[in-house]
């Protein structure tokens, strides 16, 4: 694999993944990744389908977990603690790591309901917050609330596809994570509505690393900081986004962006 | 070739039409024959109006011997064997079908569903045997009662007559919750059981209260099983301890006196009117879940 120095002085590492292999029963999905991935940066992971990047996203947050017959080797650190080692605590690196889906996937119920299901869950410190405080701040953070802020109680599925997503993103962010990690957020969306979704993360990028796979390897140069291409279950490249894209070290990584492989 | 098939035009024709007439003489017939059943009864029913008066008919008591014809303890009798009955039903045929769709493993799931649908097979007549012998005597000696055959014993056992029906079509609804919810829930750091409490039930909100209604549907019109195990004592159910003595519904009344009365008599019209009163109950348990079943359509729509 190739890489660059990374460590310019204001970046501050969130997660480093040290030889992560993943298997699907016997299928290795993962080879040997290692990666660093900074704080308040936005990394992309583009590859072709099948090329393990949305597995290795939910290696991130341990949604592999729920997938039968799977098994993770290697090391995950987040700020420095394994999230792999036995004594790890998948509910709380989840309340940490938060998760955007491809197809939005609001609770059938009300706007409120969606956005305070986080707190509601994992417990909230009342004394300094109440509850209608932290929808409020979180719509706003996904840049819903002026939409929205009128029918709190009406049915989230009403709402267009892209404010669905957007919700979601306000549902995420209401538990105050650290990482949000968004696998294909807008492949369900509009051209408009993945516009809208693209600013929002260049807000949110201010407060949280954020990890996103995408198709779109437009998208991935117009948003992000950092790209890593998969490719058959390895990280080919990982280097600045500008790099990638302008002069690829790998071979593979010039002919799939230039769209000879893939 | 072409010739044969010109020749058989007629015939195929004919054929055709003679199939298509009689499946819709089928059809029509066995709405008929309801719309008939229901008219008799309505006609031998509602004559009871006639010969009795209305205090009478909303009296508290039932002595059909000395013209005394009050239908309310019968119809309190039934209110409560049933009510009682799916407040058993409820918690364990969400609480197994939460366990057999959520928490229960590939292999328990397999066993566990066609064991359920077995237990849906059981005739009543049999449940109420088991009853009569097995739980009457046990609630007899150990919750310090006059007589094991009490509305409580009937309530027990039409719980359990109603949990199959309820356990399968909880299940269902819990199963069609799109995996997509669980995801969300689980990814925002929510427990099992934080999702399952909180996202999946409510999510088979409607599909849940079918079930229930469904259960409910099964419970009143049950005959056999509660004549058998309530006692039949036409008593007013009004104070708490009712639940623990005997109690006669609607249906056990029929039952038992249908093959006795004398056609024609006033006796013989309030018994249909009995009729009439559990098939307006059924009808409207049965609207109920049938609009709840549209409300989740529509909601389904809206997506």
């Amino acid at each position: 694999m190739i890489r660059v120095d990374q460590n310019k002085n204001h970046l501050v590492n969130k997660i480093s993944v040290e030889n992560l292999y993943f298997y699907y029963g016997k299928f290795p999905a993962l080879k040997d990744i290692t990666i660093q991935i900074q704080d308040r940066q936005i990394t992309a992971l583009i590859g072709p389908s099948g090329c393990g990047k949305s597995t290795f996203l939910r290696c991130l947050n341990r949604m592999n977990d729920t997938i039968p017959n799977t098994r993770a080797v290697g090391k995950v650190l987040l700020d420095d603690k394994n999230i792999y080692s036995p004594d790890a605590d998948v509910i709380n690196l989840r309340s940490k790591v938060g998760m955007v889906f491809q197809r939005p996937n609001p609770f059938p119920q009300s706007i409120y309901n969606n956005v305070a299901f986080g707190p509601r869950v994992l417990g909230f410190d009342k004394s300094t917050k109440n509850l209608d405080d932290i929808v409020e701040e979180s719509l706003r953070g996904a840049a819903l609330w002026d939409e929205v802020k009128d029918k709190l109680d009406q049915d989230a599925q009403a709402l267009s596809l892209g404010e669905q997503q957007r919700l979601c993103i306000a549902r995420t962010i209401a538990v105050k994570p650290d990482v949000i990690l968004m696998d294909e957020p807008c492949s369900a969306l509009d051209p408009i509505a993945t516009y809208e979704i693209e600013e929002l993360m260049r807000i949110l990028k201010e407060k949280y690393c954020i990890i996103i796979v995408t198709h779109s390897m437009q998208q991935a140069a117009r948003v992000s900081d950092w790209t890593g291409f998969f490719w058959l279950g390895e990280l080919v490249e990982f280097n600045h986004t500008h790099e990638i894209f302008t002069f690829p070290r790998s071979k593979l990584t010039h002919d799939y962006i230039s769209g000879r492989a893939g | 070739m072409l010739d044969t098939k010109s020749t058989d035009q007629p015939y195929r024709k004919w054929v055709e039409f003679a199939i298509e007439s009689l499946i819709r003489v089928i059809g029509f017939s066995s709405i008929g024959f309801v719309f008939l059943i229901f008219l008799f009864l309505m006609r031998e029913g509602l004559t009871a109006l006639l010969d009795v008066s209305w205090g009478n008919l909303l009296g508290t008591r039932w002595y059909p011997i000395l013209d005394i014809y009050g239908v309310l303890p019968l119809l309190l009798g039934s209110i409560l064997v049933t009510l009682i009955a799916i407040l058993i039903a409820l918690p364990l045929g969400v609480g197994t079908a939460v366990f057999v769709r959520e928490v229960a493993p590939g292999w328990a799931r397999e066993i566990l569903k066609p064991m359920i649908e077995v237990m849906a097979g059981i005739p009543s007549v049999v449940l109420g045997f088991f009853g009569m012998t097995l739980l009457a005597p046990l609630f007899l000696k150990y919750l310090g009662l006059a007589t094991g055959l009490t509305a409580f014993t009937g309530s027990v056992i039409l719980a359990y007559m109603a949990l199959p029906t309820i356990i399968s079509v909880a299940e269902d609804a819990l199963d069609a919750v799109p995996k997509s919810y669980r995801d969300a829930s689980l990814a925002m750091g929510a427990t099992q059981w934080q999702t399952i409490w909180r996202v999946v039930i409510p999510a088979a909100r409607s599909g849940i209260l079918t079930a229930i209604m469904l259960g409910l549907g099964r419970a009143i019109g049950e005959t056999m099983l509660v004549m058998m195990v309530t006692g039949n004592a036409g008593r007013m159910p009004l104070t708490l301890d009712s639940l623990f003595r005997p109690i006669r519904t609607m249906t056990a009344t029929i039952a038992a006196e249908m093959g006795e009365v004398a056609q024609g008599s006033s006796h013989y019209h309030v018994l249909f009117a009995l009729g009439i009163i559990l098939f307006l109950v059924t009808f409207i348990i049965n609207l109920a879940a049938a609009s709840a079943i549209f409300r989740k359509r529509r909601r389904g729509g809206l997506r």
